[in-house]
């Protein structure tokens, strides 16, 4: 087995899902010859054919639209959006038919679509290219949010994502998805779409984080491990619907949370996180849960985006500072 | 200088006002006898929204938008279609919906508000109503590429108004179907009005038919109070895309004789003149006059439609009234194929709220 990063391993779950299901297609600006901007489809159209991989007008409402049409006669489209900075558009056909066709026809029609943009800055990317906005997806109802952190859960997400018979916005963190490399088998085996991964065990602190922040919440519990603290590492990784069990029980067992991610602080995907922490498990908190979150601000250019970032250091000072909390 | 590229928009009537033919018929047309069926589903539409005005005006349905004066693009864009296509409606297509199979009742059930108004029993694949104006049009995109992925002879049908062609949304869709040569076709309903704002203040373009060109296929504009040319015009562009032929836009130019929905009160910004002058051109007057200078209607047929028509539609309003309401914990049921743990507690809460209130009637 080889070590691959999260970019091919979201290409070998196409690949695989390809194999294994006809109805499943490839649509997206440039995803054909050019394999996508990231070339998370390279070498798909050569291998199936361009009947199940082609390249679309620029437009990305009528990628989704498209994709509603074709999941709804029963094919499941997998629709690359190139940047989650151009997915505005899109959204009105998110929520408005994706999420809703199933409910608003008692079941006769449906939306196993799938809808991958890569998400999130750290790559000195221009304008427009760095966004997260994970937390306005989540609020949509019909839909699923499935953020992977890691090429093994990239590839088992991604598949289970495929095969699931709703509609599936499936976020890439881009500043992973070159490394870390990790092994990945390609045994067709997917990952559940309802359930935290926990990363790392620990009985002092819990951090909640998703994306390509685990990189960092995970440098930040090696380092309060250094100090003899030993932090819970959870992988939200579905956001929608959410696992809040999981996080319940390891709060239950730490007294304490910190919640990391990257989209601003307000309105955050974290706030309804620490909402439900302090709807049930505010007997178990010994300490306030602190946010570290983007700013609320416009993503900064590149020159100025690593302070938008949050870093370890900020993920330290504020676990730091509910562990000092009595 | 240089013409590169000249274009035409070609314009179809059949027949005028009067009901006199201004050429000869399509062959579907020649026997009078066989445009009956026509008639009496633009008659049965126009029952229809008078019982849905009627039972809205009375607070025993929703908003409810009625297809006064457009009887004929809804049913010569029905009678075009094929069991095997698929109809994308707006949200004013109900003539054609009836001839695809919806029933009334589904339809009252939809403007009476419960989602099981879509699950139409007729036409499977068809769409429900889309009330984001023109947000459908990429669907039909979707479902006739599934149709040329297959290999299939179907087409998709989406009937759009002409506020909705101002959308970026459709453009999208149009250019998609042109470049990939997909089998849609697409009937504008140019009923003059979005609401308020008039087609003249809605486009610069001198036809919206021409908007089909820039995306590299035919639009054509037909008289659309004259039955037979709607559906000449959509049969004609179905045939085309069901075998292989590409798309087409019919833009049907017809005028909206109600107010755009039951909330609306047109009198604010348009003239009754206006309105009463249309009443002349209106497409189930002219049928008639064709059909009784053919002799093939009589003043006692007239008598007998209106009556079973009437009668089928009294027929759906009461099985619509007397239609329990559905378990409130529905609205959780159809949103996943499978109900997410996150949700079962929230299901859980309405079903008890709804049991502790002592019945599950919430409208």
């Amino acid at each position: 087995m080889t070590e691959i990063a999260l970019i091919e391993a979201v290409r070998l779950a196409m690949a695989r899902a390809m194999e294994e299901d006809e109805t499943v297609l490839v649509l997206g600006e440039d995803v054909g010859v050019n394999g996508g901007v990231f070339r998370a489809t390279d070498g798909l159209v050569e291998r199936f054919g361009d009947k199940r991989v082609f390249d679309t007008p620029l437009a990305e409402a009528l990628l989704a639209g498209v994709s509603v049409g074709l999941g709804a006669q029963g094919f499941r489209p997998v629709t690359e959006f190139q940047f989650m900075g151009f997915f505005y558009p899109a959204i009105d056909q998110v929520a408005n038919h994706a999420g809703r066709l199933r409910n608003r026809t008692r079941g006769r029609l449906s939306c196993p679509i799938v809808l991958r943009a890569p998400f999130g800055g750290g790559i000195h990317a221009p304008e427009h290219h760095s966004e997260s906005f994970e937390a306005m997806f989540a609020h949509i109802p019909g839909i699923r949010v499935v953020i992977p952190s890691s090429p093994a859960r990239g590839y088992g997400l991604l598949l289970a994502a495929i095969r699931d018979p709703d509609p599936v916005v499936f976020l890439e963190p881009k500043r992973i998805y070159r490394a870390p490399k990790e092994e990945v088998a390609d045994d067709g085996e997917a990952a559940p779409l309802d359930c935290c991964f926990v990363l790392r065990e620990g009985s002092d602190i819990t951090l909640v984080t998703w994306g390509a922040m685990v990189l960092e919440t995970l440098a930040a519990a090696d380092s309060l491990a250094e100090e003899g603290i030993e932090a819970e590492v959870i992988d939200v990784a579905t956001l929608k619907p959410l696992d809040m069990a999981t996080i319940l029980d390891s709060v239950e067992r730490t007294g304490r949370c910190v919640i990391v991610h990257e989209a601003p602080l307000t309105g955050g995907f974290g706030a309804e996180i620490a909402a439900r922490l302090a709807d049930r498990g505010l007997v178990n908190l010994t300490a306030p849960v602190k946010r570290v979150a983007g700013f609320d601000t416009v993503m900064p250019l590149p020159k100025l985006e690593r302070h938008y970032m949050p870093s370890e250091g900020r993920i330290l000072a504020a676990a730091r500072e509910i562990l000092e909390y009595s | 200088m240089t013409e590169i590229a000249s274009f035409a928009v070609e314009y179809r009537r059949f027949l005028d006002p009067d009901g006199q033919a201004v050429q000869p018929l399509p062959a579907f047309a020649q026997d009078p006898a066989a445009l009956i069926p026509l008639y009496r589903a633009m008659v049965l539409t126009r029952s229809f929204d008078a019982k849905a005005v009627a039972l809205q005006r009375t607070g025993r349905l929703g908003t409810f938008a009625s297809s006064l004066g457009q009887e004929a693009v809804m049913a010569g864009t029905g009678a075009a279609m094929r069991p095997e296509d698929v109809l994308l409606p707006s949200f004013r297509e109900q003539g054609a919906q009836f001839l695809r199979g919806a029933a009334m009742t589904d339809l009252l059930l939809y403007w009476g508000g419960d989602e099981r108004g879509s699950d139409f029993a007729g036409p499977r694949e068809d769409f429900p109503i889309c009330v984001p104006v023109g947000t459908h049009a990429a669907h039909a995109a979707g479902v006739a590429l599934a149709f040329q992925l297959r290999g299939e002879a179907r087409a998709a049908v989406c009937v759009l108004g002409d506020g909705a062609t101002s959308k970026g949304e459709v453009y999208e869709a149009m250019n998609l179907a042109g470049v990939w040569r997909l089998p849609v076709v697409f009937v504008v309903n140019n009923n003059q009005w979005a609401i308020s704002v008039p087609r003249e203040r809605q486009t610069a373009a001198r036809t919206l038919a021409q908007k089909a060109i820039a995306c590299g296929f035919e639009g054509v504009q037909v008289d659309g109070n004259d039955v037979i040319a709607v559906r000449d015009a959509v049969e004609r562009a179905l045939e085309q895309a069901r075998s292989g032929g590409g798309p087409t836009l019919v833009e049907a130019v017809t005028y909206r004789l109600s107010d755009h929905t039951t909330v609306d009160d047109a009198s604010r910004y348009r003239d009754d003149a206006e309105v009463s002058a249309r009443w002349k051109d209106e497409p189930i007057l002219r049928l008639r006059k064709h059909l009784t200078d053919a002799g093939a209607w009589s003043k006692e047929d007239e008598e007998q439609l209106i009556a079973e028509c009437g009668k089928e539609v009294e027929a759906a309003a009461e099985a619509y009234l007397a239609t329990p309401v559905q378990p409130v914990e529905s609205m959780f049921d159809w949103l996943y194929a499978e109900l997410p743990g996150d949700l079962a507690e929230q299901r859980a809460g309405l079903v008890a709220e709804a049991g502790a209130a002592g019945d599950a009637k919430d409208d």
